[in-house]
């Protein structure tokens, strides 16, 4: 067969996970939108990507981890303390402007995700248990800090709360956010030798030792980025839900496992790219916010994504096993 | 060459002759230091709280920690192969809903505890399956079926509670031997704890599982079904999900969609504070029962003195680091004291 033909190219772009979610994503619009039109209506994009953007950007993070072939469970609970906090600092000191806030809570989550990634990478425990031990930890600082009470909407300020809602050509600065989380992130993975560092870390470690990656320092890195991101997701939670409390994200982390997931994000490491889990992150949203028009209850919601995960989970690896099958048959001509 | 075996047959000697070196070696063993912290534990709450050493307190406090001792044991045979479930907590609900539903239609005792144990080992019988059949891992898969399982008790039950059962119900959950202080629950732990000491220390089942988790590979290649053990742990678990359902449902005789959330978690802590190793084939029925007792009696104890239960989060996060840390600093202690002594030779 020619190297370009038509056929082997719509091969090859199907085996690309990012297409296959894009073809889905419509598969799943249409008859949505044929049953309610105003589902298209850009009032409710607006609003599913609004939705979306906190969980996309925790995502990425956990994107990172997996990638390494990690986990990082603590997330919910960095999301919370960092969020408790920056409400505090704004209840108790108003005039701090929220982009500083934002610093604020980044710069939080970027320490807990360094305390992550240094036992990780130094103290040689595995990052599930690592972060099955920061999740309950980080949580209870939550409570030592906030001392068991909440932040509540008319403690804070109207420009800190108004802040994600604000809008600039059109567009909330949340979703600015979001967007220039995935662009940068989009570089890093694909044009610096760190983010390519990720990859091959994830993929084959001892290969990657080899050609001289520094594993540990790529380990805490990881880490960072998830920690750092969660603190900014911390600090945009508790301004766009307008209140702080304590069991604020629980159980997230699993979310965004599942958007990495659904995203072909591999988990034994090495394999998966920004814009699957984007879409991951979006096919959630586009789910959730079509139950209801569909008429199934929210209460149905929880299984509905149990089942995505699962069937995206076994075309991951269906897909997989074939191209290693395809890749073995090669080699042996 | 010989020079080399030489010394090694002199430092063995060394070795074993040293009663120190041996001491050395038994206090460093993770089972012994478990102890130690329990006894330790033991004397700092004595000394706080004349509450604490009481008889009837210690018995009445396992009502807090039996369920999730119990289901820490097939737990342990999971984490032994190298797998993880984080969908327990989730079957767990199941069952209950499966309980209580049926309690509600009128169902005896004896069926409640048949549907129970059966849709929990049907759930850990699935999970199995997805796992080794489709070569995925436990950790993604049980993430998904912790949304279905739990999903499908959300979607049935929504926001509503079954609380009617029958006439004795709560026996399991609330009551204790006749005459005695000592609940029915904590026997039946007990009871449990021994069986999977047994099984895991004493059976060829046992040793399996251990060689799995050192290599799968090299099982596979020593004639060990693999998978099938695999999916036989899965379901062993999810049939304790079943018992562990039935005895939760009789100890608050409500059940709710929500019931046993973050228990995976918590179970899964036990486990490894136990000191089973999360990567499989290293660990002892007897550490996890040390460490299922020692988390029980610590948040027990921090209750007495009235220390918030998010304290308590915190210093179980911490000590399931040290737990897994400590061993790892005792290892490079151990390997540089050896290298000390053989250049001492």
């Amino acid at each position: 067969m020619p190297e370009h033909a038509p056929s082997s190219l719509l091969k090859k772009a199907l085996e690309r996970r990012e297409l296959t979610l894009m073809l889905l994503l419509v598969v799943l619009l249409v008859p949505i939108t044929i049953r309610s039109p105003q589902f298209l209506s850009a009032e409710n994009i607006n609003r599913i990507l609004n939705d979306m953007a906190i969980l996309s950007i925790v995502a990425i993070g956990m994107f990172y981890v997996i990638l390494s072939n990690g986990i990082d469970l603590s997330v919910g609970s960095i999301i919370a303390f960092t969020g408790m906090a920056c409400g505090m600092i704004n209840e108790s000191h108003p005039s701090v402007s929220p982009l500083v806030l934002l610093l604020v809570g980044m710069l939080i989550g970027l320490l807990m995700g360094l305390l992550n990634g240094v036992l990780v990478a130094y103290g040689k425990i595995p990052p599930i248990i690592t972060t099955l031990g920061t999740v309950n930890i980080y949580r209870g600082l939550t409570f030592v800090l906030s001392k068991g009470t909440w932040v509540t909407a008319h403690e804070m300020t109207p420009s800190y709360i108004g802040f994600p809602r604000t809008t600039f050509l059109g567009i909330s600065y949340l979703l600015w956010i979001a967007f220039v989380v995935i662009a940068v992130f989009y570089y890093f993975s694909r044009f610096t030798r760190t983010g390519r560092e990720v990859y091959a870390i994830g993929g084959n470690p001892t290969a990657a030792k080899f050609v001289g990656v520094n594993e540990n320092r790529v380990r805490v890195v990881v880490f960072l980025i998830s920690g750092t991101l969660c603190g900014l997701a911390g600090a945009l939670w508790t301004a766009r839900y307008a209140s702080a409390v304590n069991e604020m994200a629980t159980g997230f982390e699993m979310q965004a496992v599942a958007a990495c997931v659904l995203g072909g994000v591999n988990f034994s490491g090495g394999a998966g790219g920004i814009i699957g889990v984007v879409l991951g992150t979006l096919f959630l949203g586009v789910v959730t916010n079509a139950l209801p028009v569909v008429y199934l209850s929210v209460f149905w919601q929880t299984l509905v994504q149990g089942l995505i995960i699962l069937i995206a989970l076994a075309l991951n690896t269906l897909s997989d096993q074939r191209k290693s099958a395809k890749l073995l048959a090669q080699r042996r001509g | 060459m010989a020079e080399k075996q030489d010394f090694i047959a002199k430092s063995r000697l060394i070795n074993e002759m040293s009663i120190k070196n041996r001491l050395i070696e038994f206090f460093t063993k993770w089972e012994v230091i478990l102890v130690i912290i329990f006894t330790l534990m033991f004397v700092f709450f004595t000394n706080r709280t004349p509450y604490f050493l009481d008889w009837f307190n210690l018995m009445n406090a396992t009502f807090q920690f039996s369920e999730k001792a119990i289901m820490a044991l097939p737990m342990i045979f999971i984490i032994m192969c190298g797998d993880i479930d984080i969908s327990i907590a989730s079957i767990i609900a199941l069952c209950a809903y499966a309980v209580g539903n049926a309690a509600q239609g009128g169902a005896s005792i004896p069926s409640l505890l048949l549907i129970s144990l059966l849709v929990g080992t049907l759930a850990g019988l699935f999970n199995g399956v997805m796992i080794t059949g489709l070569n995925m891992p436990a950790i993604a898969v049980t993430l998904a079926t912790q949304s279905i399982y739990r999903g499908i008790s959300i979607g049935l039950l929504g926001d509503q509670a079954r609380t009617s059962f029958p006439e004795g119900f709560g026996v399991f959950g609330q009551e204790f031997i006749p005459n005695t202080i000592i609940p029915y629950e904590f026997v039946l732990y007990l009871a449990l704890m021994l069986l999977f000491a047994f099984i895991l220390h004493k059976t060829t089942y046992g040793r399996r599982l251990y060689a799995i988790g050192n290599s799968a590979e090299a099982a596979r290649f020593s004639g060990v079904n693999v998978k099938l053990t695999r999916i036989i742990n899965f379901t062993i678990t999810g049939f304790f999900c079943g018992l562990t359902a039935m005895l939760l449902a009789s100890r608050i005789l409500s059940v709710r969609s929500n019931i046993a959330t973050g228990w995976d978690l918590e179970i899964i802590t036990l486990v490894v504070l136990g000191g089973v190793s999360i990567t499989g084939g290293k660990g002892t029925v007897f550490g996890v029962f040390i460490g299922s007792l020692l988390v029980g009696y610590l948040k027990f104890g921090m209750g007495l003195l009235k220390f918030s239960g998010t304290l308590m989060t915190i210093v179980i996060g911490s000590l399931l680091i040290i737990a897994v840390l400590l061993p790892r600093l005792l290892d490079l202690y151990k390997a540089n004291r050896k290298l000390r002594l053989q250049a001492q030779h």
